[in-house]
């Protein structure tokens, strides 16, 4: 059976674990899935943000694990992106209010109702990553190609392979074709070899990522940007199908994006 | 292909390598203190049985996908 309950983690922080989980969610929802994306960073909700849904939470993922409210009560719909469903994380308490095994019957119950669930883990390796892990088929590890991250990542797969969730996709986020090409920093080849686990997508360097979170809305809603069409590749490949990667150009004018894009269809 | 020119070692080439080496030591656990302890146990083992050349000897991690080898090179001088 194909995994349909996804844990997004990285190890270190500030690599777009958040980032990435909103826009794929996102990406999968406007492809016609049913995806429920769960901010399990409890304490320090930030989905919510990310996703421009913010001022529309009642009801979040502690109260749903304590009875305080239905799982229904607590998830929010987006009204821009349809099928797409945030259970926030609960701001005033800690990673402790949530232990793996309710994760894991609040994933079991999600399941039954969306395509797709997506779990936003927590920066680190203790309880909180533990807990987002509970519930996953497996693991998406979201990583940028800079020291630090590639060597906390390669630390989430081993945590990840241990907890018996298979072998993790990887996502290269933040790749600055410009360093790449004058060799001052690592390019895909590098870190595929580096951490061998299969590549899921690569996310260029991109300020359409800060206007979209600025604004609150999914890049992938925006037709033009290069982060959303590689969003929307990483979703298509979820499902199965084969789509090259996109070309990063150096060079981000109009004409090389488009070139990129057109080439690519 | 700048680089390519360029007898300078880019910055990419030290990372990699830097994350190859400090990887293999984190996914077996052991540290290079450990290491240098491993090898001169294990030195002191083998010199029981054969005469060995230290100064050719090399005892180091070495890896292929996500397994990790402790690899030693050692030669033997001749039998005790």
């Amino acid at each position: 059976m194909a995994s349909k309950v996804f844990v997004i983690t990285s190890g270190k922080g500030g690599v777009g674990k958040t980032t990435t989980t909103a826009h794929l969610g996102a990406a999968l929802a406007l492809s016609g899935k049913k995806v429920a994306v769960i901010d399990a960073d409890i304490g320090l909700r930030n989905l919510d943000i990310v996703l421009g849904l913010e001022n529309r939470i009642v009801y979040d993922l502690v109260n749903v694990i304590e009875g305080a409210c239905k799982l229904s009560q607590a998830l929010v719909r987006d009204k821009r992106v349809e099928g797409l469903s945030l259970l926030p994380a609960s701001q005033s308490r800690t990673k402790e209010a949530v232990q793996p095994e309710q994760m894991k019957a609040l994933c079991d119950e999600l399941r039954e109702q969306f395509d797709y669930v997506l779990v936003d883990s927590p920066a680190g390796i203790e309880g909180g990553f533990r807990s987002a892990l509970a519930g996953a088929d497996s693991a998406i590890v979201v990583t940028t190609p800079h020291v630090a991250a590639v060597r906390d990542a390669d630390r989430i797969i081993g945590l990840v392979e241990a907890a018996e969730k298979g072998s993790p996709q990887l996502i290269i986020n933040r790749m600055d074709m410009n360093l790449i090409k004058k060799g001052e920093m690592l390019d895909q080849e590098d870190v595929v070899e580096i951490l061998a686990i299969r590549l899921l997508g690569i996310i260029p360097e991109d300020s359409a990522i800060v206007s979209a979170s600025n604004k609150g809305e999914p890049v992938v809603m925006n037709g033009k940007s290069l982060s959303g069409e590689a969003y929307r590749r990483i979703a298509r490949r979820l499902e199965g199908e084969d789509v090259p990667f996109i070309e990063l150009s150096s060079d981000s004018g109009f004409f090389n994006r488009l070139k990129s894009m057109i080439s690519s269809n | 292909m700048a680089w390519f020119f360029n007898s300078k070692k880019t910055s990419k080439e030290s990372a990699k390598k830097r994350l190859q080496l400090v990887l293999m030591h984190d996914r077996a656990s052991i540290n290079p203190q450990l290491l240098d302890k491993l090898k001169e146990e294990l030195l002191q083992v083998i010199e029981k049985y054969v005469e060995i050349d230290t100064s050719g000897m090399e005892i180091s991690l070495d890896g292929d996908k996500r397994t990790v080898a402790l690899v030693a090179n050692i030669p033997i001088k001749g039998t005790r």
